[in-house]
């Protein structure tokens, strides 16, 4: 018997992207060190057809392909969309960082390019192996990234840290995964779905799965109690992986918990909403305390990010499309943030000279106003204060949680954004208030410096007109959830 | 129809922008600084025809702008004013003006981010009076605390950061808070943000004590109330002259703006029923803290602690809810806005000088500085209630307002007309007369033709609320009666 060929337009843009990856991967192999703009060139060209791609592809309902394994949606679609975007930037940020830091080299393309296709792949996954397969082709390369200053004692204890604790994620969410499967004898994700809410599957069994599912995205998103390795890897990778871990891989990652939480394992919502608040309170908590006590500034976006991902949970776990749509937005606006403040700190770091502690800011609106500007966006963005997107970000996962009647909890949340805004606060502080230190004039090639503004531009004009990003976002999610 | 409010709103912002667009070379500073003064002129010329045009007979909105602004969320670009709202407008933009001039010299640092802070404050405060739409309000009432905490942070005193963090985490622990009611009453009420619409709904008494609780967070912190009035202190002292002068006449009323709009009638039912805790907590502010100014050595401390106390009075005035009290009260307001920024640009003008406040430093300088002494005298008497000044009308009014509703409320209020000319004038006398206290005192210069015109213009303003004050009473008569009707209505 013939197997039929599946139909492989849905993944058009993968495959796009993994032919394209391919060919940066034997170029570079012609190229010196001098040359290594062509990489970044074709890097660049790769991102911007696969974009391409997926804007072009005609509208319709959701695809399934690959014997129900992928799906091709509207969310799928605009999440990578906004993920390969990111990626795009990111490589205009550390261009300059990583020539400096002899870091420009193939690998770095290839290994970034890769993971960017796990991202895509675990957005898009519609079953138990898809998903993992994605996600394990997005941790490998994060993995080698982290490490790839080899000589860097401080980077590969980092990435020895985040591939040991990465490693025993996977593993639990491979156990919840058995577990589920076997509770339900089904691996898609619907045909889970399906059997679970027909009531004859054992509870127990599954409520134990849908622990350890929940521990292993816990992890990977990096939330309290599963947060350890978030510090150590933000400060100890070299400023742009840091960049990168911490936004475009988000992204993917509310992906890979509205398509595993919110579609798969729906009917048990009840269970994984308490743990989400759980999970999500200690974040809140934990994160904005914390981040007050830190003084190097990539920790301090570390702790900083723990509790925006708090704050996406209280989105997700009000379980209803308003919240999925708001944890996107959310996620959306936080990668743009993030962005941001990761840019900045690459902005200031020169030649033989790493930006990372608080007191680097100093003085910045006597050396550069404009920039000092873009970081007080940055910052009362993440603090959620308007005009600032982050601001929206904030008030569409408060609703959706309040409507969901998790008052106490929108008001607890609340509370601790207040301790937040202390921390924000304090650059905003040391960038106004403060004598400069650090007299050098800021450097930065140009693209660099448009993008930069670009991006807090951005925050600005998101925060007064938020409009077509959560509509955008909303439609996407009516779309593709039911 | 011209959209003035928005007109009022967006003129300093831009021209605030544009300022800040020019750059902060030292060369530009003339430049920026007149660009500022047009700015800000502009944005009051904007304002009068909200005055001009006002129908004093509607309570309804007037002025009225609306355009969707977030569909998804149901949050509309909703303006309008009533004779509430309408004077804070005014007043601001009158006093933009003022702070502009103020800091025209004065200001070596920076100056063109320095009027670009006032500018486009100014502006964000215009739309928090402007708003119906609670997002919006909201927007504004935040954004506006970036400005405020750079303005104090950068160029304010030696503790300014402090001063600069305390007054932001305070105003937001507050604000966020009332952010949690709003969407609480937003999905209450069929999915829309409108004040109206918040106004409209039905709330059993506990919920609408928590909504009231809330609100009541973000405006007492604002006004402020006892006990959460600790950071004005600090943040008056610390502000440079024209940050003090916003903050005393325009912030703190925002706070008591919102109990109106927000508060009375949004939770009528919970206003009753907390109304002895709050005209406890009012009456606190203005017998305590009326003896707290009685001992201060700071003069900037001093009239930051007797602003407290008049918005005792303010308060007072709205929880007795009778017309007399919240019109007394709304004088009180308007009032406070020329005489505290009067008295702050009083002491900017001997601290330019002699780079201190402590008013152990000063005596007699009617001696060197007479035009000076006379103006300061016509202020510290408005501020110590005398008749003939607006100071005057409000607080008596206030006072028959509580009278009506209680003898000893309004003898503990009354007692403040004490306490305040006690502070006051003797404030003035160790500061102005008495012999020449030190060589200092006597290089002192007498006032130029600038700062002549900053204080004669608020000096016409007080004595002419003062000596008729029906044109500022009349305007207010219909929307304070729409205001207490709404307040004796049930909602449970």
């Amino acid at each position: 018997m013939m197997t039929a060929i599946p139909n492989i337009a849905p993944a058009l843009p993968e495959i796009i992207l993994l032919s394209l990856v391919s060919v940066v991967l034997v170029v570079d192999l012609f190229l010196d060190d001098a040359q290594r703009n062509l990489t970044y060139f074709l890097s660049q060209v790769a991102i911007l057809v696969t974009v391409l791609a997926l804007v072009s592809m005609p509208h319709s309902a959701p695809v399934y392909t690959f014997s129900n394994m992928f799906v091709d949606d509207t969310l799928g679609r605009t999440l990578k969309v906004l993920a390969l975007l990111t990626v795009s930037i990111i490589f205009a940020y550390t261009r300059a960082y990583s020539v400096q830091r002899d870091m420009f080299k193939g690998e770095y393309f290839s290994l970034m390019l890769f993971a960017t296709l796990g991202m895509m792949v675990l957005i898009s996954a519609n079953h138990f192996l898809t998903l993992y397969l994605g996600l394990e082709l997005l941790a490998l390369g994060q993995y080698a990234l982290v490490a790839l200053q080899r000589d860097s004692a401080r980077s590969t204890e980092a990435a020895m840290k985040y591939f040991v604790l990465g490693a025993l994620a996977s593993g639990l969410l491979l156990y919840g995964m058995s577990m589920i499967y076997g509770a339900t004898g089904a691996l898609g994700l619907q045909q889970v779905a399906t059997a679970l809410s027909t009531g004859t599957v054992d509870h127990q069994v599954a409520t134990i799965g849908l622990v350890f599912i929940v521990a292993g995205l816990a992890f990977k998103l990096g939330v309290v109690p599963f947060h350890m390795w978030i510090p150590d890897v933000y400060e100890g990778a070299p400023t742009s992986m840091t960049l990168f871990i911490g936004t475009a891989p988000k992204i993917a990652g509310v992906a890979f918990f509205i398509r595993l939480l919110g579609e798969g394992l729906a009917p048990l919502a009840s269970d994984w909403q308490q743990m989400l608040i759980v999970v999500a309170v200690l974040s809140l908590a934990l994160g904005n305390i914390t981040a007050i006590a830190q003084t190097n500034i990539k920790r301090m976006l570390a702790y900083s990010t723990i509790s925006h991902m708090g704050f996406v949970l209280l989105g997700i776990l009000a379980a209803s499309q308003q919240g999925y749509a708001a944890a996107s937005f959310y996620i959306s606006t936080y990668s743009l943030m993030g962005l941001g403040a990761f840019g900045m700190i690459l902005l200031l770091s020169r030649a033989g000279f790493e930006a990372e502690t608080i007191e680097d800011f100093k003085g910045l609106n006597k050396r550069s106003p404009w920039f000092a500007l873009v970081m007080l966006m940055v910052m009362i963005s993440m603090a959620g204060i308007p005009p600032s997107v982050g601001f929206f970000a904030k008030l569409s996962v408060l609703r959706a949680a309040l409507a969901a009647g998790y008052t106490w909890l929108v008001v607890f949340s609340v509370m601790l954004s207040l301790v937040g805004a202390f921390y924000y606060l304090r650059i905003i502080k040391v960038m106004y208030m403060d004598e400069p230190e650090d007299t050098h004039p800021i450097e930065g090639e140009f693209d660099m410096r448009v993008l930069l503004s670009l991006n807090g531009i951005a925050i600005f004009v998101l925060g007064i007109l938020p409009q077509p990003l959560m509509s955008l976002l909303n439609h996407a999610v009516v779309q593709s959830l039911r | 129809m011209t959209p003035y409010l928005s007109l009022s709103i967006w003129v300093p912002i831009i021209a605030g922008v544009l300022v800040i667009l020019l750059g902060s070379g030292q060369d530009k500073a003339p430049l920026a600084r007149k660009l500022a003064l047009l700015g800000s002129l502009a944005g009051l010329v904007v304002a009068v025809p909200l005055y001009t045009r006002f129908d004093p007979a509607l309570a309804s909105m007037q002025f009225a702008e609306f355009s969707p602004w977030i569909p998804s969320f149901h949050i509309n670009y909703h303006l309008g004013i009533d004779g509430i709202s309408m004077w804070f407008i005014l007043l601001n933009s009158f006093t933009t003006v003022l702070v502009v001039v103020a800091g025209w010299e004065v200001i070596k640092d920076r100056p063109a981010q320095y009027m670009a802070a006032f500018l486009m404050m100014s502006g964000l405060i215009n739309g928090v009076f402007a708003s119906l739409d609670a997002i919006l309000f909201y927007v504004f009432f935040e954004a506006m605390l970036i400005p405020m905490f750079i303005i104090i942070g950068v160029w304010g005193g030696p503790r300014r950061v402090f001063a600069a963090i305390k007054f932001f985490l305070y105003t937001l622990l507050g604000s966020l808070l009332m952010l949690a009611a709003f969407i609480y009453m937003y999905l209450k009420s069929g999915q829309s943000f409108e004040i109206s619409a918040f106004q409209a709904l039905q709330m059993p008494l506990n919920v609408q004590i928590m909504i009231f609780m809330a609100m009541f967070m973000s405006f007492a912190v604002k006004v402020p109330m006892w006990p959460v009035h600790t950071w004005l202190p600090d943040a008056h002292v610390e502000a440079p002259t024209g940050g003090s002068v916003v903050l005393a006449a325009i912030t703190l009323k925002i706070g008591a703006y919102g109990f109106l709009r927000f508060n009375l009638p949004i939770a009528p039912d919970a206003a009753h029923y907390l109304s002895g805790f709050m005209i406890t907590l009012s009456l606190i502010a203005v017998v305590y803290i009326g003896l707290v100014a009685l001992v201060q050595a700071d003069m900037k401390k001093l009239v930051a602690y007797s602003s407290i106390s008049h918005m005792g009075f303010v308060t007072l005035g709205f929880f007795v809810f009778n017309q007399f009290g919240i019109e007394g009260g709304l004088m009180q307001m308007i009032s406070h806005g020329f005489v505290s920024g009067a008295m702050f640009l009083c002491i900017g003008v001997l601290y330019d000088r002699m780079h201190t406040r402590k008013i152990a430093d000063y005596g007699g300088v009617a001696n060197t500085m007479p035009k000076f002494a006379a103006f300061f005298m016509l202020f510290a008497m408005a501020n110590a209630g005398l008749p003939g000044t607006s100071g005057f009308i409000g607080e008596f009014i206030v006072t028959l307002g509580v009278l009506q509703a209680n003898f000893w409320y309004a003898f503990f209020a009354a007692t403040a007309l004490i306490f305040g000319a006690a502070y006051t004038l003797w404030m003035y006398k160790r500061v102005i007369f008495g012999e020449v206290a030190n060589d200092h005192v006597r290089e002192l210069k007498d006032i130029n033709r600038r700062e002549f015109a900053l204080l004669a213009i608020l000096a016409v303003a007080t004595l002419a609320m003062g000596i008729y004050p029906k044109p500022f009473t009349e305007p207010m008569h219909a929307s304070v009666n729409k205001l207490i009707q709404q307040t004796t209505m049930k909602k449970i």
